[in-house]
């Protein structure tokens, strides 16, 4: 018969004074979420294992010496949670300021919104602020890197990693604030394991990684999100019965994505799913 | 696993270099020959992703450096994907992954051998080698500060070969010694010259009533016999008597706590690892020692190694664990090779492997280095280092003890904490908390720069008595980069007198600074070791020690009040938010700086 | 090459293609069915059904054959796939679907990938697999050649092309030998043990080694661990199903699962994995020449009752011609017409020139397709239709015979329009005046008409993602798994026990012998599909073109190097590729694709050695030699 899911004890967690109740093993993020709480977050992936690595999404736990990331802190018993104090805005603020000034976030959804909510101001580091821009690595007609947008939340490589893909193309490399994904050598990915399922681009957070049609279109100021409709359906490819969100603008499928929840794909595809799409 | 390769072929020697350490190839899947059985089946390669460091190292240290054939052939022995061993190999600092001479030069730049002169020795070896980047490096701390300034060149071959140049001189730090002949035989892992005798890092080697450091310069440390006429060998014997409990009772009794900065309880973490259900449990000894200024622990192992294969032995009964990893930093080549002896011979006693001592106890070490990456020194991060990833820390909770090195309990101890259980044991817990020792790394302007061991409670002025001064003392760099400077010399050596005085014992750093020293300069030292130390993975350290840096260098120039506003909410931050401790340190030093010694008034 | 949509209809005039109206194209298809079916009666029409198009359009077709036609002669492309495993699968329990959910292989704690390259042909199926691995199951990869699959396992047995049976045989001897047979299962829920018990003694290990080329104690390894398993999946794909016994196959590792007491229970199973989108839902739809909607029989007459009364047509009592026959019949005069919807048989069928030369014989074929296909270029008309997967509205049923919602999110091209108005319009010229109002009232009349689908409404299938039949009910679901009923107490609820398979090796029909010394098997590519018909309109940098594969050692005997042009010759025919070393194949076995036709025509080499059970043909064996060419001159 089914097994039964193990049974799952409830506990008690306060946030902002506000008492709600989860399961346990539940994420201080998943309280927040119970609570109605709006917190930013940028490396988490719903698929994926926590990374914690983007700091926005810090929280201040009562009788904590720093502040926890919501996204990865599991939720304890009787735990008090601020996600407002002055302490927690101050650290968002000042992340959104670092990584504003060194990574390119003009594609990255709400971060503008972040900015202006925790009144950041990325110019403060001056002009000669390092960056990661760099040109946009165009070597297929499938997908681009554009790494001066990338956040180094890690998403890619755990994706393409063990998590999903386990291709394992990517990987990261070098250290400190020369840290990057890369292939190994840095080849071109035409000459790496890369497999082209594009799952890399589905957790992006910020746009680094795109659909060359997005791309393209982006270059050439075609690219309209407000004229774009998306559209569920299957995968003719093959037997598994993948789950494709099909976006559309103009009557042109314009990217795939697929939906996360999804019992078959959990998100993912293969090349063809993802990029396979040329005929129609 | 389905790995792609690029097809690059590894030398002969790249080959060799790693089938030595791994043994020949099981079948033709793993980089051995085709034959008809391997076409016929083939079996899943025992899981060995934790022998990818000691590839890279053994391959870096025949030929100096990691080509892309000898890394797809240590991928295809291992299992491992090339993408990620390159993520790996590019982490550490002392491998390169680009063609390079033999013979690379390090050349300390770091806050003692610059408070010694290590410019001097740094533009000499400019002019010689030309800009730095390929025969020679500036190099964060060589951990050798009491006889700053110093520089080590490594040099490939078989074996390799590691000059210690301390001090270094404009003039000797060209010349090339002769390696000495090995003195038995063998073949070691590595060949040390230049070296200097381990008491001359003791100013009180030979006192009476040392407890830590009483055999340094008085006992061979080649010699296990000699280390068990010197009362080596008692503790474990004393710890078989009182059984693993017994043994957590007394070091619980001790109030002995960590040495390596945090400060926690050792027995309570001994007695939380020993109580848990999971199995195996692992015990690692982090000896990692590279906080700038810090070089106590080198000063154990390289002095005094039974002394760590004893406590680790110790640990390992009371804790329940049969495996133990001894994490040296890489840039430790004597420690590593006298530990290498000190583990053979210990084994080939009985006093490691199975049985020891005839009490049924199973444990034994295995000694794995590191590759010039200070992080790894992190109690998380040191485990992704020995399991061959990134030496990232982990986010904190699990803990160690809870989830450690391969995903099980694990106590993770540096070299002090352990030796430290020694006199516990010898003498008892009450007798031992009465007098408990600690051990402090003097350099900068003093006179006799070395370890210092002292009773807790000695103040600061008492130990620069020991150690004399020169010059006009400015300050003292308390606890290293991670620490900060104070003024008062009466504030009491213990953890809670430097904390009440804004400062940490840290690692044991007194780095005292005399009014010769820009102090400008040294603080962007600081900030460019932990730019540079950083591992990348969280952004309030990855970008906040950029930027820390960039408002140092302008506010050096020209004192800005804007940029000291953004240095305290960018330290706030690094502090408040950063995954581990590296990041909420980075702006100690600094803050400190300008609070105090009003740098930048 | 890359192919054009169609964008209207075409009709044949004076031997060519021309342009035309719909009216004039329906009219034109429309009168060739009526004129053939006035001459020679319901039986010389044959229709191919598309294994890529929803269950509503296969619905619809199959109607449009028994009932505006009136014949059984309807056929779709899981004939050159899984056809075997739907006729093992439903010999021993009834029902044609795999058993098992995807969820179970990540749950369960053997997996044994059995002639299956699911790491490239299946590869968000492979993911859930690799779930599984890393859960702490162990993988068994049975495949001639060392696959992405392969190297993914725990064991990986490098058999002989053909020889499953033996292997199986072998695995099950040692179980039972070793006492590690599931006595209470086979006591209760099977029949036939004692004679498979019989026919599997003469082989031994190394029996098995001699014949399989599998060292014995790794088959040793592989039926222990399957026996000795808590749980236990067993997949397969085309490497066991692409055989001339290939039904005998499916039903040789049926009786693994039997025999362990591997099926019925959650984690344990047997999956065939679906090459097309559909193959299971035209199935189900009744696509087939012997099953009405629901996968249910067409020789019971209670079931043909129903169906007659809902659709005011007597169905004939017997089964109709698969593709293989209707192929046959074809070359015997007896099928004179053929609507083909979505189907490609000169590009894949085996042995393709045969094929071509039967379709010629036609006196009306009507393609129904989105691309000018070959077999399209023989049509008399040719009639544009929308793509099923994101032009239209409908369901899909997957592998997992999970039922999944398709919907339109494009317009189709110029004058494309939808399968199933065509359709209507046809038969609305044929004198039945259907008009469904969407796909939804198609499903909706299905669901009347088929207990497995009744539960399944189109609402249901959104909020739930999916669901799998059987669903019979529309406010309950059933477990992921098939034939728990095995496990019943109660014999009664038990139903018709499993039958063991008594089973003889035959080895591959077109034998090896000096003059065809290779072994050449076909397969798949991960960034490809089928005839590349589709796949060839996205730039793949993975795309490397048709090659001939073939180990480091066979390429220095004969003295290749990469990339080198050769000839491949079988006793059908002879082509012409580059050189590929795959240091994954041995000496003696070659691979090719079939993805390439237009450059390449792989399928000319193979041999239409058919199942005699399924109709599928022996695409995984053919006897080949491979030389250098001589530069003219």
């Amino acid at each position: 018969m089914i097994p039964l899911q193990p049974p799952r004890r409830l506990i008690d967690v306060e946030i902002d004074g506000e008492t709600v109740r989860v399961p346990e093993g539940s994420t201080i993020l998943d309280a927040c979420a119970a609570a109605g709480k709006d917190i930013p977050t940028l490396c988490y992936g719903d698929t994926l294992t926590p990374k914690n690595a983007c700091r926005v999404c810090v929280v201040e736990v009562e009788g904590a010496r720093t502040l926890a990331p919501a996204c990865s802190r599991k939720a304890e018993k009787g735990m008090k949670v601020g996600t407002d104090t002055e302490r927690a805005r101050q650290s968002r603020k000042v992340v959104l300021e670092l990584l504003g000034s060194s990574v390119d976030m003009s594609t990255t959804p709400r971060a503008a919104e972040w900015v202006e909510e925790y009144d950041a101001d990325p110019a403060r580091f001056g002009d000669d602020a390092a960056t990661v821009e760099q040109p946009a690595k165009v070597d297929n007609e499938l997908y681009v890197r554009d790494y001066s947008k990338c956040i180094m939340c890690y998403k890619c490589v755990d994706a393409c990693g063990d998590q999903w893909q386990n291709t394992f193309a990517i990987g990261v490399a070098g250290r400190g604030f020369d840290t990057t994904i890369s292939t190994e050598f840095d080849a071109p990915l035409t000459d790496s394991a890369c497999v082209y399922c594009g799952n890399c681009v589905e957790v992006c957070p910020t746009g680094a990684l795109s659909f060359k049609t997005e791309f393209d279109m982006r270059a050439e100021g075609t690219w309209d999100e407000s004229k774009q409709t998306e559209t569920t359906t299957i995968c003719s490819y093959c037997g598994v019965g993948c789950n494709l969100t099909l976006h559309v603008q103009d009557n042109k499928i314009v990217k795939v994505t697929s939906p996360h929840d999804n019992p078959v794909t959990k998100g993912n595809l293969c090349v063809k799913g993802r990029f396979g799409y040329g005929y129609v | 696993m389905d790995l792609r390769f690029r097809g690059a072929e590894p030398s002969e020697e790249e080959r060799a270099a790693v089938d030595a350490l791994l043994g020949p190839p099981a079948s033709a899947w793993d980089g051995g020959s085709r034959t008809e059985a391997d076409l016929r089946f083939a079996a899943r390669a025992e899981a060995a992703r934790d022998q990818l460091l000691p590839a890279l190292h053994a391959v870096n240290d025949r030929v100096g450096w990691i080509s892309e054939g000898a890394l797809e052939y240590i991928c295809r022995r291992l299992t491992i994907p090339p993408a990620e061993a390159y993520g790996v190999a590019t982490f550490y600092a002392l491998f390169s992954m680009k063609e390079r001479p033999k013979r690379v030069l390090h050349v300390c730049t770091d806050l003692a051998c610059q408070a010694k002169g290590a410019e001097s020795v740094r533009r000499r070896v400019e002019d010689h080698f030309g800009p730095a980047g390929t025969s020679w490096h500036e190099s964060p701390c060589l951990g050798m500060c009491e006889r700053a300034p110093a520089a080590l060149a490594l040099e490939a071959g078989t074996p390799p070969v590691a000059q210690v140049y301390a001090p270094a001189t404009p003039d000797t730090i060209t010349t090339m010694a002769e390696a000495p002949p090995s003195s038995n035989g063998s073949t070691p892992s590595v060949k040390v010259t230049g070296e200097t005798p381990e008491r001359a890092a003791v100013p009180q080697a030979g006192q009476d009533g040392l407890l830590l450091l009483r055999r340094i310069g008085t006992v061979d440390p080649a010699s296990l016999d000699d280390y068990r006429a010197a009362g080596g060998y008692t503790a474990l014997r004393r710890a078989f008597d009182l059984g693993p409990a017994g043994v957590i009772r007394e070091v619980l009794e001790s109030g002995l706590v960590g040495r390596g900065g945090a400060a926690f309880p050792t027995g309570r973490k001994w007695d939380a690892t020993a109580r848990q259900p999971d199995h195996p449990h692992y015990l690692v000894c982090n000896a990692d020692e590279s906080e700038p200024g810090t070089f106590k622990d080198r000063v154990i192992m390289e002095g005094d190694p039974y002394a760590l294969v004893e406590a680790m032995t110790i640990a390992a009964y009371a804790t329940g664990c049969a495996k133990g990893y001894l994490y040296i930093r890489g840039e430790y080549p004597r420690a590593v090779a006298r530990l290498q002896h000190a583990i053979a011979t210990a084994r080939a006693r009985g006093l490691l492997g199975d049985d020891i001592l005839g009490k049924g106890l199973s444990f034994d070490i295995e000694l794995r280095r590191g590759a010039g990456a200070y992080i790894c020194g992190e109690e998380t991060a040191i485990f992704n280092s020995i399991e061959g990833q990134r030496g990232e820390p982990r986010s904190k909770p699990p803990f160690p003890v809870e989830k450690g090195l391969f995903g099980k309990p694990t106590v993770v101890n540096n070299v002090e904490t352990l030796v430290n259980v020694l006199p516990i044991l010898e003498r008892g817990a009450q007798a031992y908390a009465a007098a408990e020792p600690k051990l402090f790394c003097v350099s900068g302007a003093v006179e006799r720069p070395g370890v210092y061991e002292l009773t807790f409670g000695a103040t600061l002025r008492e130990l620069l008595d020991l150690s004399g001064t020169t010059g006009t003392t400015r300050a003292v760099l308390l606890g290293g980069a991670a620490g900060a400077f104070v003024t008062d010399l009466d504030i009491p050596l213990t953890f809670e007198g430097t904390r009440a005085a804004g400062a940490t014992l840290g690692s044991g750093v007194v780095l005292v600074i005399d009014d010769g020293v820009d102090l400008k300069s040294l603080l962007l030292r600081i900030a460019e070791f932990f730019r540079d130390e950083s591992c990348g993975q969280c952004v309030p350290c990855r970008v906040g020690t950029v930027r820390q840096e960039e408002a140092l260098h302008r506010l050096s120039r020209r004192v800005d009040d804007d940029d000291l506003v953004l240095l305290r909410e960018v330290g706030q931050t690094m502090r408040d938010a950063s995954i581990c401790g590296l990041g909420q340190t980075a702006w100690n030093a600094v803050e400190s700086a300008i609070d105090r010694l009003g740098v930048f008034r | 090459m890359s192919y054009d949509r169609l964008t209207h209809p075409l009709v044949r005039e004076n031997g060519v293609l021309r342009r035309a109206s719909w009216e004039e194209a329906l009219e034109r298809a429309a009168e060739g069915f009526r004129r053939n079916v006035a001459k020679h009666g319901p039986n010389c029409f044959a229709m191919l059904s598309c294994a890529r198009s929803t269950n509503e359009m296969n619905y619809v077709g199959q109607k449009f054959t028994r009932v505006v036609i009136g014949t059984n002669n309807v056929d779709s492309c899981n004939r050159t796939c899984h056809a075997p495993s739907v006729a093992g699968l439903s010999a021993v329990f009834g029902s044609g679907g795999g058993t098992s959910s995807y969820q179970e292989v990540e749950d369960t704690d053997v997996i044994v990938m059995w002639g299956s390259a699911a790491r490239n042909a299946h590869p968000i199926f492979f993911q859930h697999v690799l779930k599984g691995i890393r859960k702490g199951a162990r993988m068994f990869a049975v495949d001639p050649r060392r696959t992405g699959t392969a190297q993914w396992a725990d064991l990986w047995l490098g058999l002989n092309v053909g020889t499953d049976i033996p292997l199986a045989h072998a695995v099950a001897r040692e179980i039972i030998h070793s006492g590690l047979h599931n006595e209470a299962f086979i006591e209760r829920a099977t029949i036939g043990f004692e004679e498979f018990k019989e026919s599997v003694e003469p082989w031994t290990l190394s029996a098995a080694e001699q014949v399989t080329g599998v060292p014995a104690a790794a088959i040793r390894e592989l039926a222990h661990a399957y026996a000795r398993a808590d749980r236990a999946q067993l997949c397969w794909t085309l490497g066991i199903t692409e055989h001339h016994n290939a039904t005998d196959n499916v039903r040789a590792l049926i009786n693994l699962s039997l025999l362990t007491g591997h099926v019925g229970r959650y984690g344990s199973g047997l999956s065939p994995l679906r090459g097309q989108n559909n193959v299971q839902g035209g199935g189900d739809m009744g696509a087939i020449p012997n099953r009405l909607p629901g996968f249910q029989d067409i020789l019971d007459p209670d079931i043909r009752a129903r169906f007659e009364s809902a659709w005011g047509r007597p169905i004939q009592p017997e089964y109709g011609h698969n593709l293989t026959e209707m192929l046959e019949a074809m070359a015997e005069g007896e099928v004179t017409t053929c609507y083909l919807i979505g189907e490609n048989p000169v590009q894949s069928e085996a042995d393709s020139l045969a094929c071509v030369k039967r379709l010629s014989m036609l006196d009306h074929l009507v393609v129904q397709d989105i691309f000018l296909t070959k077999t399209a270029q023989m049509a008399d008309v040719v009639l544009p239709a929308s793509a099923a997967w994101c032009e239209a509205d409908g369901t899909f049923t997957n592998s997992e015979r999970r039922v999944q919602r398709v919907r339109k999110a494009l317009e189709p091209p110029g004058e494309a329009r939808d399968d199933i108005w065509i359709m209507c319009e046809i038969a609305r010229r044929l004198g039945h005046d259907w008009a469904y109002d969407g796909a939804e009232e198609v499903w909706d009349e299905l669901r009347a008409l088929s207990p497995q689908h009744t539960g399944m409404t189109y609402q249901r299938l959104a909020d739930l993602q999916g669901i799998q039949w059987p669903c019979p009910s529309e406010d309950e679901l059933e477990p992921p798994y098939l034939h728990g009923r095995l496990w019943e107490n109660d014999p009664s609820k038990r139903g018709m026990p499993a039958p063991f398979a008594v089973l003889r090796h035959s080895p591959p029909v077109d034998l090896l012998d000096d003059e065809y010394p290779l072994r050449l098997t076909t397969g798949r590519r991960l960034d490809s599909y089928n005839t590349g018909v589709q796949s060839s309109g996205f730039a793949s940098p993975l795309r490397r073109g048709e090659t001939i594969e073939l180990c480091p050692e066979d390429a220095e005997r004969l003295g290749l190097t990469e990339g080198e042009e050769v000839r491949i010759t079988s006793r059908r025919g002879s082509v012409t590729a580059p050189v590929y070393i795959d240091p994954a194949l041995r000496p003696g076995l070659v691979f090719m694709t079939f993805h390439f036709p237009d450059e390449v025509d792989t399928n000319s080499l193979t041999i239409e050695a058919t199942d005699p059970l399924s109709g599928t043909a022996e695409f995984k064996a053919a006897a080949v030699r491979v030389e250098k060419l001589v530069k003219a001159g």
